[in-house]
């Protein structure tokens, strides 16, 4: 099933306008730095509330055309990260600049034209698509959100669903209830793309699907992001996934980056131990090679009270004094060339661990 | 048991035939179709509407013509099919015309209440926060006291009179349908196809008007009426403590409590207002009962 | 004691009896639209001590089949017809108070959701505890520690004071560990396991996984184990039945399914796993999506998704038929034997991970 240019919709007449590139090529897309965002939770007259730390400095940065994928368990907060992103959930603190211009603040906030820049594709679920509306209905809703006259939004919405593999004349009427979780699936890609962002999230967009599903949904996603051109910010708790998709890979434990690097390099050479224990416990396809031991043992820590300095010693095989102290910062891992960062003391150089690497004079 | 298919049914499109695309609202109807109990209800209501509207051409006789004759006439009289009241008129041309009176008061406060508290509602639900804490706490205040001792409170506050019992029944129905309203329009918000309509730049007003609306109606549009049971019991027990229509005019709760005294003479005629009251009341309930049903549309 | 005489089969056992015998189950819910097939004729067996893998997707009949095992679905409203067997015991024809002693003594069960096992307003010792007095009529205080025994089974640390919690209290992992302890409260012979990982982490998932194996290794237990994901298959499977639209359509070793699949859709499932695959390798992709069992095609289930569909596909539902001792596939048309699972695409030739 190779692309079909007649579903091609970079070719289709869009009633909405391109948003013009401002910076080019060298000037990131988006650029977060030091989100943050607790959630209280409980609490009222007596006793104090419970605060969960959701997400703690989290920075992210997404070249223009690339695929950044986010990892992590239930609980990391890259959910959360995705919604501060998109701008749905605002963030306690941090910014966000998207193409050399403040997206988000604190205090301010781009409104208007602009805010269809970034779209955000939800989990499958009976929820993701008005049961009252016609898929046509649907698709065309941003568009005449913009100013497209009903006429014009429809017929497009008809090319969108040629353009995701849903043939329009079986499909355009139909509702939500009479699809399939991969077709549905299709529709929120398409209600996505329907007013032309240059940055889609997608918050496991695959999870919910059947096997034989999702690699349809998966090579679906790619070619509209060569067609498009499309910057992805990709979340999974699936570590195929996401390195099949991604450009760079971020992998978050309980609310905080703990590795980033390009997908090739993490999944060569992870260094946080954290990193290196995810990937051991997928298991492999082949009934050969079985896991003989744990990597790791016991859950993630409750989220309202994280560990003292690194985050991951509860849990980390090689943990030691300092790591209770101090939070490791997320730095370049010698030897890189800068692109590979990871938040462990045992792999920055020139501290008290025992494993950290000796050679801070020869990097000065 | 839990998931009893291991996940939800899916079609392929390849295999599938083609299905027909109704509209939810068609749907709901042939669903509701074919409920026998509702459907009963319904042809009860809606004759016993009918018959109230149509009161003019439909009475045997007129409602306000006292017989010293007739006085309690037993059920079977001629003339007096239904029996005659304590002067004599006519039990059946009362009952017609009372439940115009009757129907107008328990229909007009839900009407008003769905319309104030739908609104209330809605924007407590989509605005959060503290408009939402503003509302809701305001709602809880009204809501505290038991709905038939608000409304006596209220229309003994506002003194006797058709309209002043209309408005103080209003204010009892606007509390119960806010509430409804306000926790439906929370839940459709948090779904991700609101906050994808929210992504779109799109205003507050085209995202309530085109995705919440449609889809917090009918729910709210069911808790309503079936407060229409509640509210033409709450009718008829203020007309019964006099707070209602004012005589010669007459509702079932006031023909209640005037054919009360007579109840050791002629209690079968006596017990008929009451008789109606409970008919509608319980109609209105399983008709709401029936729409809930016929709404919850799976595959 | 009585009731085992009055059956015939329940007399002495050989050992190499299959634990498990399943014969001709077809099973139908009520739905709106009058009865609707969802299992359409399973054949299985199990000997003691192994572990049988179902593995399909959404509306494959896979987790019907294995509630069918301990009797479950008459109570469902379900109409069964064929035979389950569990150690000579026909379950279909059981006595309700006989199937009753076989769920939790014989038979152990783990769901997906712990939550919906474990009662939320008990302790967890408390329960299980509960669960041994009631099968077994020991006292208390022997149940108590026996219960203590389990938790140290399935490796809950802390266990004294993890007895004393209710279940909400419990980290997922913690629950499944501890609904896996009431399982084999009373020494199952026969574990049933419905995807009891897929809601735990990463991290977790394989923990669980490996205690299960570690616990059959130690107690002999046979298992019978639904999913969807072919890595966990992979890692537990002694045997593997893979099911497609109420059926089975392949089914043997773990080691001949998994790396040398000959039905064309356990083929597609093992090519379009993403697992190894890097960015710009198109995936190979299954056209359509698992179909409904209320409607499906005539012939063979799978044959309008099927990449090697021929025209007689259409006409009849295809038997089983052996293709290598040990291994069947329900297909008209069989590929041959791939020489070298690695040269396929999406199985790497490499070990994708380290270990």
């Amino acid at each position: 099933m190779n692309p079909d240019p007649s579903r091609d919709l970079s070719r289709m007449p869009a009633p909405l306008p391109e948003i013009a590139d401002r910076g080019g090529p060298l000037q990131p897309l988006l650029s977060a730095t030091g989100l943050r965002k607790e959630f209280r939770l409980g609490g009222g007259f007596f006793g104090p509330r419970a605060v969960v730390h959701a997400v703690d400095d989290f920075s992210l940065t997404v070249i223009k055309g690339e695929t950044v994928g986010i990892v992590g368990e239930s609980g990391c907060g890259k959910s959360t990260a995705a919604r501060l992103l998109a701008g749905i959930t605002p963030a306690d603190d941090g910014e966000i600049i998207f193409d050399g211009e403040t997206f988000w603040t604190p205090r301010s906030r781009i409104s208007g034209e602009r805010r269809r820049a970034i779209q955000m594709v939800f989990q499958d679920s009976a929820s993701s698509l008005n049961p009252r509306m016609t898929l046509t209905e649907t698709l065309a809703f941003g568009p005449r959100a913009h100013g497209v006259p009903t006429a014009t939004a429809r017929a497009y919405a008809r090319d969108l669903l040629a353009a995701v593999g849903l043939p329009p004349a079986r499909f355009a009427e139909r509702y939500p209830i009479e699809l399939s979780g991969g077709q549905r699936q299709r529709v929120n890609i398409a209600r996505a793309l329907a007013i032309r962002p240059r940055l889609l999230i997608l918050d496991e967009p695959v999870s919910a699907l059947d096997k034989s599903v999702e690699a349809q949904v998966l090579n679906l996603l790619v070619s509209l992001r060569d067609q498009l051109g499309l910057s992805y910010v990709f979340i999974s708790h699936d570590l195929n996934v996401v390195r099949y998709i991604s450009d760079r890979v971020v992998v978050m434990y309980l609310g905080q980056i703990v590795e980033e690097a390009s997908a090739q390099d993490i999944f060569a050479a992870p260094r946080h131990p954290y990193t290196r224990a995810l990937f051991a416990s997928k298991p492999s396809i082949d009934p050969r090679q079985r896991v003989t031991a744990p990597p790791l043992v016991g859950d993630p820590p409750d989220p309202v009270n994280p560990p003292s300095g690194c985050r991951f010693r509860t849990r980390c095989p090689i943990v030691e004094a300092i790591c209770a102290n101090a939070r490791p910062p997320l730095s370049a891992m010698p030897g890189a060339g800068g692109t590979h960062r990871a938040a462990c003391w045992a792999a920055l150089p020139g501290n008290e661990h025992s494993l950290s690497p000796r050679q801070k004079g020869a990097l000065q | 048991m839990h998931g009893t298919l291991g996940g939800p049914a899916t079609i392929d499109a390849a295999v599938a035939p083609a299905v027909r695309h109704n509209r939810y609202a068609t749907v709901v109807l042939l669903r509701f179709l074919r409920q026998p109990v509702p459907m009963t209800a319904a042809v009860i209501l809606l004759v016993v509407m009918l018959a109230a509207i149509f009161a003019g051409f439909i009475a045997p006789a007129d409602p306000f013509q006292t017989r010293v004759a007739r006085r309690l006439a037993e059920i079977g009289t001629p003339g007096r099919w239904l029996g005659g009241d304590e002067l004599g008129r006519d039990v059946l041309s009362r009952l017609i015309y009372g439940g115009r009176i009757s129907l107008a008061m328990a229909i007009l406060p839900v009407a008003v209440g769905l319309f104030v508290g739908g609104f209330l509602g809605v924007l407590a639900g989509y605005a959060g926060g503290r408009t939402n804490m503003a509302i809701m706490r305001a709602m809880d205040v009204f809501y505290a006291f038991p709905s038939i001792l608000l409304a006596v409170a209220i229309a003994g506050a506002l003194g006797p009179g058709l309209v002043n019992a209309i408005l103080a029944l209003s204010l009892v129905f606007i509390p119960p349908i806010a509430r409804m309203a306000e926790s439906v329009t929370t839940q459709v918000r948090s779904y991700e196809y609101v906050i994808a309509a929210r992504l779109t730049g799109a205003s507050t007003l085209r995202i309530l008007r085109e995705h919440v609306l449609s889809n917090v109606a009918g729910p709210i549009l069911v808790f309503a009426s079936s407060q229409v049971s509640v509210s033409i019991i709450a009718a008829s027990g203020l007309s019964f403590l006099g707070l209602g229509v004012s005589p010669p005019n007459s509702d079932w709760g006031l023909m209640l409590s005037a054919l009360r005294q007579s109840i050791y003479i002629n209690p079968w005629v006596a017990a008929l207002p009451g008789a109606m009251i409970f008919l509608c009341s319980v109609c209105f309930n399983l008709v709401s009962d029936g729409v809930r049903q016929a709404m919850e549309v799976r595959r | 004691m009585n009731v085992q005489m009055t059956i015939p089969e329940a007399g002495p056992r050989v050992a190499t009896a299959p634990l498990l015998d399943i014969a001709g189950l077809r099973v139908a819910y009520r739905g709106l639209a009058g009865w609707t097939q969802v299992v359409r004729g399973v054949d299985l067996s199990l000997a003691p001590g192994r572990t049988l893998v179902l593995l399909g997707e959404s509306g494959s009949g896979k987790s019907v089949t294995l509630r069918a095992i301990p009797g479950l679905l008459r109570e469902e409203g379900a109409r069964v017809e064929g035979h389950v067997r569990v150690g000579g015991q026909d379950v279909t024809t059981l006595p309700p108070a006989e199937l009753l002693k076989l769920r939790g003594g014989r038979v152990g069960f783990i769901f997906q959701e712990p939550m919906t096992a474990l009662d939320p307003v008990f302790r967890i010792g408390d329960q299980i505890a509960e669960t041994i007095v009631q099968h077994r009529g020991v006292s208390w205080r022997a149940a108590m520690a026996t219960a203590r025994e389990l938790f140290d089974l399935v490796q809950i640390p802390s266990a004294e004071r993890r007895l004393k919690a209710y279940p909400n209290e419990l980290s997922g992992g913690l629950r499944q560990r501890a609904m896996i302890a009431m399982a084999m409260s009373c020494e199952p012979e026969l574990l049933l396991a419905d995807e009891p990982t897929t809601a735990l982490d990463a991290t977790v998932q394989i923990q669980v996984l490996l205690l299960l194996r570690e616990i059959q290794r130690e107690r002999g237990t046979a298992m019978v184990f639904v999913t969807h994901d072919l890595g966990v298959a992979a890692e537990i499977a002694d045997e593997v039945a893979v099911m497609y639209a109420g059926r089975i359509v392949e089914r043997g070793g773990a080691e001949q399914v998994l790396l040398y699949p000959r039905h064309p859709y356990t083929r597609a499932l093992t090519n379009c796993v993403v697992q190894g695959s890097y960015r710009d390798q198109r995936l190979g992709e299954l056209s359509g999506a698992p179909p409904d069992v209320s409607r499906l095609p005539p012939g063979c289930s799978f044959a309008p998704r099927c990449p090697a569909r021929a025209e007689d596909c259409l006409r009849h539902e295809p038997d089983f038929r052996s293709l290598a001792p040990g291994h069947d596939a329900a297909c008209l048309h069989p590929s041959g034997p791939s020489a070298d699972p690695s040269s396929r695409p999406g199985v790497p030739a490499g070990s994708p991970k380290g270990h």
